[in-house]
């Protein structure tokens, strides 16, 4: 499956949750019709996706907040598993989407991709957030499978993750800015806060 | 007081011939460059109504980690690396809460480019409380290049600061927290410390 196909999936699912993208997923969710919950990540300082989230599922407990990481950012950040389950939000839920490169900076073989491994497999994000304590565990292979399972996902009890496989966008480019970051922030701040809607 | 915090934190799977022993290796732990004890600290966290702390501690930060835990307006938040620590108080102060970071001047070297995102990219008013390792005395790490670097490193990040190094100026923490506050600012305050 694709990250943009994967990610039009949540989109279409998607109520009034927070999404917050980064890296490729951030450039896909842009495309998308924007919503007031989405931050879009860019500027980032890549692989902090993940503790973004967990401090707003901290400060929001009501909310529910999805993060879209890649599988570069994990890997840059692994620590934040550990982090985010000894805080165990219920509200969290961390999507991967493993694409098994650093796509943006032209597709060159993560460390934990069977491409830069001497035996040729790749490394289990599922088995990985499973020994950091995440008790949700989703490993999703197709398009299909994801269609059927992302409400469940979105709606059952986190912190929660998600091992989506994807294959890599050819030439994928980097992700752009919507606009500039203090007034983005600002905006999206005011929208989580006064919105009434919570889960 | 805090000797029996302390040892009450570590009751749990301990004999008591064993608390007696932690306990008396603490009262060698905490020496005279302690400048803000555990309650103290927090019951000023409470009267600024923090809401969390995020952090990674050093041996004298870490003092504080009973206290914390006691208080019932703050949170503490455990991450494993420092870059974690400032992108967590961007998302609590996202969602509304007032979070402060507390990391050592070595975990602020770590996490740079975290900072750069969130106090410029971004331009969130977040605020950390920093130990300043050795400035107090380095004889156990005699050397210790956190003397040469931290203050030019605080300073290439463009974040205004006030310094620590003694009793009477502890009531900078809270005046330039303050400050920040009202200007919609990040900030640090440097503490200098004793011990590695």
């Amino acid at each position: 499956m694709s990250t943009p196909e994967t990610l039009r999936v949540l989109h279409a699912a998607r109520t009034n949750e927070v999404v917050v993208t980064t890296m490729s997923t951030a450039r896909e969710w842009n495309e998308l019709t924007p919503h007031p919950l989405d931050f879009v990540y860019v500027p980032s300082s890549m692989g902090q996706a993940s503790s973004l989230g967990l401090g707003m599922a901290l400060a929001q407990p009501d909310r529910r907040i999805v993060v879209c990481n890649g599988d570069g950012c994990t890997l840059m950040n692994l620590g934040s598993l550990a982090s985010i389950t000894a805080a165990a939000p219920k509200n969290l839920v961390l999507l991967v989407f493993d694409n098994e490169v650093y796509e943006i900076t032209g597709a060159q073989g993560t460390a934990a991709s069977r491409h830069r491994r001497s035996d040729g497999n790749s490394l289990d994000y599922a088995e990985m957030a499973r020994a950091c304590g995440f008790h949700s565990v989703h490993t999703i292979d197709s398009l299909p499978q994801w269609e059927q399972q992302v409400k469940q996902l979105l709606s059952e009890p986190g912190p929660v993750f998600a091992w989506l496989k994807v294959a890599p966008v050819p030439g994928g480019i980097g992700p752009r800015s919507p606009g500039p970051g203090p007034e983005r922030a600002r905006a999206f701040a005011r929208a989580l806060q006064d919105s009434s809607d919570p889960i | 007081m805090i000797l029996l915090r302390a040892a009450g934190a570590y009751n749990n799977g301990f004999q008591d011939n064993r608390i007696f022993t932690f306990a008396h290796a603490l009262v060698g732990i905490m020496d005279k460059h302690q400048l803000f004890e555990p309650t103290e600290f927090v019951e000023l966290l409470e009267e600024l109504e923090f809401t969390h702390v995020v952090w990674v501690p050093d041996s004298t930060l870490g003092l504080w980690e009973s206290a914390i835990l006691d208080s019932k307006a703050i949170q503490l938040v455990s991450v494993c690396r420092e870059g974690e620590a400032w992108a967590v108080a961007a998302g609590l102060h996202l969602g509304g809460s007032r979070p402060l970071v507390i990391i050592q001047c070595t975990g602020l070297f770590e996490s740079g480019d975290a900072l750069r995102n969130v106090l410029h990219d971004y331009q969130l008013p977040l605020y950390a409380l920093v130990g300043y390792r050795s400035y107090l005395n380095s004889s156990s790490l005699p050397g210790d290049t956190c003397l040469t670097f931290t203050e030019p490193i605080v300073d290439a990040w463009n974040v205004e600061s006030r310094f620590i190094d003694s009793h009477d100026k502890k009531h900078l923490f809270k005046e330039h927290y303050l400050q920040c506050q009202q200007d919609q600012k990040p900030g640090i305050t440097l503490l200098a410390e004793g011990r590695a």
